[in-house]
């Protein structure tokens, strides 16, 4: 019988591809710069990345609040209600390009992977504080005198943006090589060890720091697609729990805020009780959604 | 396998899930309107110097 292939990966390529497909970009050392950038990606993808044909809803979010006419953004506020009630984080398992790099660097090979450790689950609360402050308030609150605020986040923790827009733009841009500072190697040593870690350690960045995936698990427990337990049916046998690559225990805590979505569960069931699907009252179109990709691993 | 609707939390998460989103996007209707998509816009077509390290 044929593998199984994953759905998941091929959603997760094609996604970061179609994104970030402005290959002149890349060639010029210039960025894209149409009208498609007014709109919003859902997942973590920096807007000085060559090849973007988007913003990064995180950095756009900074750049409204730190403008001198806005100190609350309605079009990033209405984005994130949208696509949290629509997805929860499944954003984070299926539509992140940097949620994609993080699980193929945890691919290479490392003697000792980290699963879990001592106040893992208490660390998860840091990317709510690196939300709070480095996302909303620094950038609304410290501005200079013309009431323009910086943009916290990316300058100072982000290290996709110095993956997907610094290191390419660095070697396409010869203009830009004589910039270099403390700040590019301060951003250079956090993607360095954001990378480490995730050869070790399953999606860190996602775990700990990404303040996108802190909104988006604030939607976990309403949003339309989502997972579902069939309670009497499961023999307890915690194989969910065990290969649950975010630590959490599938059957006692469905949809927690966690939970990417990943799949790892579903495929670790022996006993089939774990269904995942959209659920949007009146129009309930989880059968046909199940009917498609019961063949399929995601 | 299909979605059990039986849950008793099932309509009351339903009726968040519209809410949610159907304010989801007047916000963003209202965002449009008051230019917010432009100083998006502004920021992303320039090369964001403090995202990727410059400063």
């Amino acid at each position: 019988m044929a593998e199984k292939f994953s759905i998941r990966k091929i959603i997760q390529a094609v996604w970061t591809f179609v994104t970030n497909s402005y290959l002149a970009g890349f060639i010029n050392g210039k960025i894209y710069i149409g009208k498609l950038k007014s709109v919003c990606v859902p997942g973590l993808n920096c807007y000085s990345c060559p090849g973007s044909l988007g913003s990064c809803p995180i950095g756009s979010l900074q750049a409204v609040l730190g403008s001198s006419e806005y100190r609350f953004s309605f079009y990033l506020t209405g984005f994130f209600f949208v696509i949290g009630t629509l997805f929860g984080r499944a954003v984070c398992g299926f539509l992140c390009p940097f949620g994609l790099i993080q699980e193929l660097l945890h691919k290479i090979p490392f003697y000792k992977k980290i699963k879990t450790f001592r106040f893992d689950m208490h660390l998860r609360y840091l990317k709510y504080i690196i939300l709070l402050f480095f996302v909303i308030l620094f950038p609304m609150l410290i501005v200079d005198v013309v009431g323009g605020g910086e943009p916290w986040f990316c300058k100072w923790i982000c290290p996709v943006g110095t993956l997907e827009g610094g290191i390419p733009l660095m070697f396409s841009n010869p203009a830009l090589q004589n910039t270099i500072g403390f700040l590019y190697t301060w951003k250079i040593t956090i993607l360095f060890v954001t990378v480490i870690f995730s050869i070790i350690i399953y999606r860190p960045f996602c775990k700990y720091v990404c303040p996108l995936g802190a909104i988006y698990a604030l939607f976990n427990k309403v949003s339309v697609y989502g997972y579902q337990i069939e309670n009497d049916k499961c023999t307890d046998c915690k194989q969910c729990e065990k290969n649950c690559p975010m630590q959490i225990s599938p059957r006692t805590q469905c949809n927690h805020a966690e939970c990417i979505r990943c799949g790892t569960c579903k495929k670790s069931c022996r006993s089939n009780v774990i269904i995942s699907g959209f659920k949007f009252y009146p129009l309930i179109i989880d059968s046909f959604i199940l009917s498609c990709y019961s063949n399929y691993k995601i | 396998m299909k979605f059990s609707n039986k849950n008793p939390d099932y309509n009351y998460k339903s009726r968040i899930q519209i809410a949610l989103f159907f304010t989801g996007i007047l916000f963003m209707l209202l965002g449009v309107w008051r230019d917010e998509t432009i100083t998006v816009l502004q920021k992303a077509i320039y090369i964001c110097l403090e995202c990727i390290g410059i400063g």
